[in-house]
């Protein structure tokens, strides 16, 4: 069997098992749709402006990021399997494996809640799609590479709910940043180019966090 | 720590002490113990010496625990785990006073305690991490596996300070020297002209100031030498027990 295989099946398992319960899925979309109506009922019948709207969407993103995520590893230490796991796969692949997984949850969840910022907000309107859709699709990356190794640091410890957001928020924070500047700039209509130097910035924090979480998750997941 | 080290720290201290606070600030210095006055900081650019020695001494601890953080993981060696967290203590401590300093400054002379400015920024991202890396220890039981994945997670929050020091204070506008401004007349952002951002040290501030850099690191290996060998006859008593 070769690496992308292995890497495939680790994969499907979750997937698979995802469907077969929606833990997770259900959960996380009503944590959404609670999380977007909060901020309906503050705002109310006032305009803010707009450019307001670009770090609340980010803020709903990180949130439901941290309260979904963390799943991928705690799950198999809650239930005993991860002796198994390693048996079967390298550390490489199940990293691979967990992180395809949590990529797909978070290109899902957060397509919901860009469709119902879309919809609801009166005032949420972007205007350059092309610099928004490509942060989108980095930031999801970024935002899932980052979050499935805290999540393997986070399900060796005790607390593991309350710990999550508080170790992932310094090491999420300039992918956050920049894409909320990114997003302002998509929503005041400005052309890509004047964002060149925030989006080297997100290709470089995906690139450093993929290869650094790659390296040491090994010595994470060996007890 | 030998007694060189201590004799060159008390001299170096006593200095930076007096040469910091007494030389008066003056228009156009003519004697060599006069400083020259910077348009905007005024007599408040003296804090200079005291609040950037704390600020750097927070990198360079967290480099240290950082350091002994892989060592550990390559020796397995549990005394440079107590390295480790003796320096990130070190490091809290002196980024809580590089924070309180800033800010006491910044209200004097920006009128605000706190600006979001990209430095002010970085400062409390560390702050958070050093919070998140103690959080994380007292969340993990038995020795190995706390020097390990704390060893892990200073590696981890690292990777994003060079974002933080080198590239956001580039990007965004802010208020300490190096920094963008918008340009009131045409509302272009460019390298500013302001005297505080462009702040370029006089000869005699700068003498002082790396006196001051000095000390305050060999206080900083002092008092870390100390206290990872507090932790080390802890833990050897324990085991005696």
């Amino acid at each position: 069997m070769n690496e992308f295989k292995r890497v495939f099946y680790i994969f499907y398992k979750d997937f698979s098992s995802e469907l077969r319960m929606r833990f997770a899925l259900n959960a996380l979309i009503m944590f959404v749709i609670v999380a977007v109506s909060t901020i309906l009922f503050a705002i109310g019948s006032e305009r803010a402006p707009q450019n307001v709207y670009a770090g609340m969407f980010w803020v709903v993103v990180f949130f439901s990021a941290m309260s979904g995520l963390s799943r991928a590893f705690v799950s198999e230490e809650e239930r005993g399997t991860n002796l198994i796991l390693s048996l079967l796969a390298n550390p490489i692949s199940i990293f691979l494996g967990k992180f395809l997984f949590n990529l797909i949850l978070i290109f899902f969840i957060n397509s919901i809640i860009a469709i119902l910022y879309l919809t609801l907000f009166k005032d949420f309107i972007i205007q350059n799609w092309n610099s928004f859709l490509l942060a989108f699709i980095l930031g999801n990356i970024g935002i899932a590479g980052s979050s499935t190794i805290i999540a393997a640091i986070i399900s060796k410890a005790n607390v593991r709910g309350t710990l999550y957001p508080v170790l992932a928020f310094p090491v999420l924070l300039p992918l956050i940043l920049m894409l909320i500047e990114i997003t302002k700039s998509a929503i005041d209509g400005n052309p890509v180019n004047d964002v060149s130097a925030e989006f080297m910035v997100l290709i470089s924090y995906d690139v450093v966090m993929l290869t650094a979480s790659i390296l040491v998750f090994d010595i994470i997941w060996r007890d | 720590m030998n007694n060189f080290w201590k004799i060159l720290l008390f001299v170096l201290m006593t200095i930076v002490l007096l040469a910091g606070i007494i030389p008066p600030i003056v228009d156009n210095p003519k004697s060599f113990f006069e400083f020259p006055l910077i348009p905007g900081l005024e007599d408040k650019a003296k804090i200079i010496f005291f609040h950037v020695p704390t600020a750097w001494l927070t990198v360079i601890a967290y480099l240290v625990a950082m350091f002994y953080g892989i060592r550990y993981l390559r020796k397995k060696e549990i005394y440079d785990d107590m390295k480790s967290v003796s320096a990130a203590a070190l490091g809290l401590l002196f980024c809580i006073l590089a924070t309180v300093t800033g800010s006491v400054w910044a209200k004097f002379n920006w009128g605000a305690f706190w600006h979001w400015d990209p430095r002010e920024t970085s400062i409390f991202i560390l702050l958070l991490i050093y919070g998140a890396y103690f959080a994380l220890r007292s969340a993990l039981e038995g020795e190995e596996k706390r020097a390990r994945l704390s060893a892990i997670y200073s590696i981890l929050a690292f990777l994003t300070t060079p974002f933080f020091i080198f590239i956001m204070p580039r990007l965004m506008i802010g208020l300490h020297p190096g920094a963008l401004e918008i340009d009131p007349s045409t509302g272009e952002i460019k390298a500013s002209a302001n005297p505080v951002i462009k702040f370029q040290m006089a000869s005699n501030m700068r003498i002082v100031f790396f006196m001051s850099l000095t000390a305050f690191t060999i206080l900083f290996f002092w008092i870390w030498n100390l206290t990872h060998r507090i932790l080390r006859i802890e833990h050897k008593t324990k085991q005696e027990l």
